[in-house]
């Protein structure tokens, strides 16, 4: 059987489950798709390989009580199989007083998230895109490591109360380290895209090499307040962090950064700086994303945050239902808004400032002010006068993107990092609190 | 080295190629609620294999003629196609996770995976190949799979693998030593068991609370081409639980997680045996190889909710006595990864990072990583422990080395194709894989720091301490992508004043450079307050691989280390 199966070819084995049922109510995924990588490290491949997966999992229901089955083989016995498994599973399952029944037939958008050159990628194109990668380090004396992941895919839901969605996507990462001979400066490159002929390994490897570089000989500024640019690769998990955070549940249990004193959430208040918008839009032709979430919900064009005020959070069906809102599902990637400088064009505007590649082993410190720990590293630089003067030692940070968010400077252009739409920010009182040696 | 939310990594274990070709089932993630466990790993939890229901999880295992039966296909075929080494490791993986909150059970998963993995060298290059189809003909194609892919590697190769010698040992057979089988205990006992953890809790002050057990059983079968068919049967165990309260008025909340190890140990552990607590000052407890679940729960109700109007911390210079439940993961981060020989040469340099810990620094023999007083042993023997077991994934018996002896680095972890780097014609046997599918590769064994040998409980540490902090449990860590500046937060802290425990505080975490902290380290306590902690799914390699580790230690004082405060207004 094909890996990537056809919404046809999906819906006739998920209709063929769903004949089989004896339960309450019965819901089907069915998900396939081939990942291929390849890693190097010391300018030579020494991981490669590709995985394929086809598997499909049935949910059986009575009343409160539901149980999951998977498999991977789709003859018509292994499928019922699989289904008596789930309706057993069920049966001897705990009520969950929290069950919501299933959705009924749902309209979902046409994400384009598919492109037939990804879904080519063979184990030819991925050493090629390593060596291109390896080749102009090797050559400068430089020493790469890099990871190169892609994945063409599909996924299909359907359940007993007449909902079926299908989704064909494909996806591709790759991020480089390229540090000097001496270990003495270290440079960093990342990209993800749907569509790998936008990807350029080359070009993306010759950033971190120029960045290894003219990180040599780095100098150690005091820790303190500083004013940072951070590049799309250094402000995403700060951003992705918080946007995890949107959950309404948590905030209404008092147990978020969006829960108020005295009880109640800040939903509607201005939480940030006003030229602050995130958006999602599963449409985005740079970041297109599933047209459904997992449990069903579709995913539509949603505002988050509009000129600094909060204006949705993220809720469960239970919770939405218990309080008689619209369940907005998380969504898959976000947008924030930005301005049309370029990076360049915001080191230019800078009088003095730090310029961040990216920041490392990021973790919460307080959830209650979404306070963050982590470092800076592969490419610190100290920007003096619109100029880029000097590479300095990584810092240690602990800074809350609530915070940051508030002391917004300026915004460059967006570019897709992680899965999302993210400026270059130009952050001022950003807070260094320790020095790294770490290259 | 950390798990962030995609747990991303895969091996690279030599300075030869290795290919990791799979046909397999993709690896899935459960995403989590709880509050504790979401900080540690990123949110999600991995789950290997088919969803089934509890009782397949007893199916009995394959009787280990068969398994040597088939074994031989794979070193036989192997070696027709021109293999110079093959080992073939049949893997029978199984999980039991349990997810509550308050009154409600959220989720129970039983999984299991099985299938072959076989690993050649041929013309001095690795491959792999793997497979689920553990039939005679499955598992002689995969091996000429393994053979053909390491032949197609070797063409790019840039010197041969270079593996040191491993006799082979013969039948044999391993298990860990458990009481209690986990996966014999009955669901509703184990629910029954977070109910009543979730109930306590509730009832001592907690507003909302989360409660997990996790259980895995390992059957590995390995075979190799230098004569070892190896059986054992690996058991580990979690319970852990996130407790909150919140004080709606003043707009606050506060977390305080389970302080319990995993282990591995079978049902056993969860006794609560009252020889296997260690008393320390405020009524608080350690727990040694039992842990008393309900009771951990009920204190931490009540010091969550004293956390509420703890004092905040003024910033400066503390002597610290960290709790073992705590600086086990400070051991983890600032010696464990860092001594790591594949970090060292920059295999992970794209993802973990490289280490501080230089061979040419373990060559001059003389670097101080820490005081006289720190030793430090990687370990694969010690009872109890995640990373014991009687052979390594590559066949290697297991035993127990000095990294750290008197203060001073001595040695690395490292596997067969790399010990001979450090000129040694042994593996040290901390070989690892997390599933049949995914190749075998350095991981870390137990790493523990040695007690002190003069007698000395807690309360007489902190007897001598003028002005210093009492830290315990797990909280926020964070370290370089060298290992040399880290900061680590708790759950629970008390402010010492002129030798007594005074107030708790908040906001505290302490901040450090590795050489510099295990440098000021001045005292620790005897044998008899040594236990462990453990990571249960410490994630390494790209594409991502877990594994489980712990880490003994008694209380240990660090002088003068740099506190900073935490507390924001946002």
């Amino acid at each position: 059987m094909a890996i990537i199966l056809s919404k046809e070819e999906a819906k006739k084995i998920i209709d063929k489950v769903l004949s089989f049922s004896k339960a309450d109510e019965m819901s089907v995924s069915l998900s396939g798709g081939r990942t291929g990588n390849i890693r190097y490290a010391r300018n030579s491949v020494s991981t490669s390989g590709e995985s394929y997966n086809l598997s499909l999992a049935v949910t059986a229901v009575y009343g409160k009580r539901s149980g999951t089955a998977t498999i991977n083989e789709f003859d018509e016995q292994s499928l019922e199989k699989t289904v008596r498994r789930a309706e057993e599973i069920a049966k001897l399952a705990p009520e969950n007083p929290e069950y919501m029944p299933l959705l009924g037939p749902q309209k979902y958008l046409e994400t384009p998230s598919f492109n037939e050159s990804t879904a080519k990628i063979d184990p030819e194109f991925r050493a090629n895109a390593a060596f291109n990668s390896l080749d102009p380090c090797a050559k400068k004396n430089l020493t790469a490591a890099g990871y190169l992941e892609d994945t063409t895919g599909f996924s299909a839901i359907g359940n007993s109360k007449g909902l079926f969605g299908y989704n064909k996507y494909t996806s591709v990462d790759f991020s480089v380290t390229v540090r000097t001979a001496d270990g003495t400066g270290s440079g960093y490159g990342i990209k993800d895209f749907n569509d790998v002929s936008k990807l350029n390994t080359k070009a993306t490897t010759e950033i971190a090499m120029q960045k290894a570089m003219a990180s040599m000989g780095a100098k150690a500024l005091e820790p303190g307040k500083y004013t940072v640019i951070l590049e799309p690769a250094a402000s995403i998990d700060l951003l992705q962090n918080m946007m995890r955070n949107m959950d309404a549940r948590n905030a209404d249990e008092g147990r978020s950064f969006l829960s108020k004193k005295g009880g109640g959430i800040r939903l509607g208040e201005k939480l940030f700086d006003e030229r602050v918008t995130i958006y999602s839009d599963p449409m985005n032709g740079e970041i297109p994303g599933s047209p459904f979430s997992g449990d069903g919900r579709p995913q539509e064009n949603i505002t988050w945050v509009d000129k600094g005020v909060v204006k949705n959070l993220t809720y469960s069906r239970y919770w939405a239902d218990k309080k008689g809102v619209p369940a907005t599902p998380p969504p898959s990637g976000f947008i924030m808004l930005g301005g049309t400088e370029s990076l360049a064009d915001l080191i230019k505007g800078t009088e003095k400032g730090i310029l961040v590649t990216r920041f490392w082993y990021i973790r919460s410190v307080d959830p209650q002010t979404l306070l963050y720990t982590g470092l800076t590293r592969d490419g610190t630089f100290y920007i003096e006068k619109g100029q880029i003067k000097y590479p300095i030692k990584n810092f240690r940070f602990n800074e809350s993107p609530v915070i940051m968010l508030n002391n917004l400077e300026a915004m460059g252009t967006p570019m897709r990092i992680g899965g999302c739409l993210v400026p270059p920010l130009k952050i001022r009182d950003f807070t260094f609190s320790s020095l790294s040696d770490a290259v | 080295m950390c798990c962030r939310h995609r747990l991303a990594y895969l091996a690279t274990t030599s300075q030869q190629t290795k290919t990791n070709h799979i046909i397999m089932n993709r690896r899935d993630f459960i995403q989590l609620s709880g509050m504790g466990i979401g900080a540690m790993l990123g949110a999600s939890v991995p789950v290997l294999g088919n969803i089934v229901p509890a009782e397949a999880l007893l199916d009995p295992k394959i009787d280990p003629v068969t398994k040597k039966r088939l074994a031989d296909v794979a070193l036989n075929a192997a070696k027709a196609r021109g293999a110079t080494y093959t080992d073939v490791r049949i893997g029978r993986y199984m999980q039991q996770y349990l997810f509550t909150r308050e009154t409600k059970v959220q989720n129970i998963v039983n999984a299991e995976s099985y299938g072959v993995g076989i690993r050649v060298i041929a013309n001095g290059t690795w491959g792999f190949a793997a497979t689920s189809d553990v039939t005679t003909q499955g598992i002689a194609k995969c091996a000429e799979t393994a053979v053909a892919i390491a032949k197609a590697n070797a063409k790019i190769q840039k010197e041969p693998v270079n593996l040191a010698p491993q006799k082979g040992v013969g039948e044999v057979v391993w298990n860990t030593p458990i009481k209690r089988n986990a996966f014999e205990v009955p669901v509703q006992e184990k629910i029954d068991l977070l109910m009543k953890v979730n109930s306590e809790a509730m009832k001592n002050g907690a507003g909302f609370v989360t409660s997990n057990l996790f259980f895995v059983n390992e059957q590995k079968y390995f075979a190799s081409s230098d004569g070892s068919y190896i059986d054992q049967d690996i058991h580990r165990i979690w319970p852990t639980f996130t407790v909150t309260a919140v004080d709606k008025q003043a707009g606050k909340f506060k977390t305080r997680d389970a302080i319990s190890s995993p282990m591995g140990m079978g049902y056993e552990y969860l006794d609560g045996l009252a020889s296997e607590k260690i008393a320390a000052p405020n009524g608080l407890v350690g727990y040694r190889n039992s842990y008393d679940m309900v009771e951990d729960a009920i204190m931490a109700a009540k010091q969550a909710k004293e956390k509420l109007t703890a004092k905040t911390v003024p910033a400066g210079k503390y002597d610290l006595v960290l709790d073992p439940n705590h600086l086990g993961l400070t051991i983890h981060e600032s010696v464990g990864h860092p001594t790591e020989l594949d970090r060292v040469l920059g295999y992970e340099a794209n993802y973990a990072g490289t280490s501080f810990a230089t061979l040419d620094k373990w060559q001059t023999k003389a670097f101080n990583y820490g005081s006289k007083l720190v030793n430090i042993v990687a370990d694969k023997t010690q009872p109890h422990c995640l990373g014991t077991v009687g052979y390594d994934d590559e066949g290697v018996p297991c035993k127990e080395w000095n990294l750290i002896k008197d203060g001073v680095l001595v040695n690395y972890q490292a596997i067969r194709d790399q010990v001979g780097i450090l000129g040694e014609k042994e593996s040290h046997g901390c070989c690892y894989a997390d599933n049949w599918n995914s190749v075998q590769f350095q991981r870390m064994p137990n790493v523990s720091l040695q007690p002190g040998k003069e007698k000395l409980s807690v309360f007489d540490m902190i007897k001598g301490v003028e002005k210093g902090i009492y830290i315990i449990g797990r909280g926020s860590y964070s370290i370089d992508q060298q290992r040399y500046n880290f900061q680590f937060g708790g759950q629970l802290f008390y402010e010492i004043k002129n030798g007594e425990l005074t107030s708790m505080l908040d906001d505290v975490a302490y901040q450090s450079n590795t050489q510099e902290f295990w440098n000021s380290c001045v005292q620790i306590c005897d044998k008899d307050d040594y236990r462990t902690f453990g990571s249960f799914f410490d994630g390494k390699g790209q594409p991502s691989q877990v594994s489980a580790v712990s880490h003994g230690s008694a209380t240990t004082r660090f002088n003068g280390v740099n506190v900073i405060n935490t507390g924001r207004k946002i």
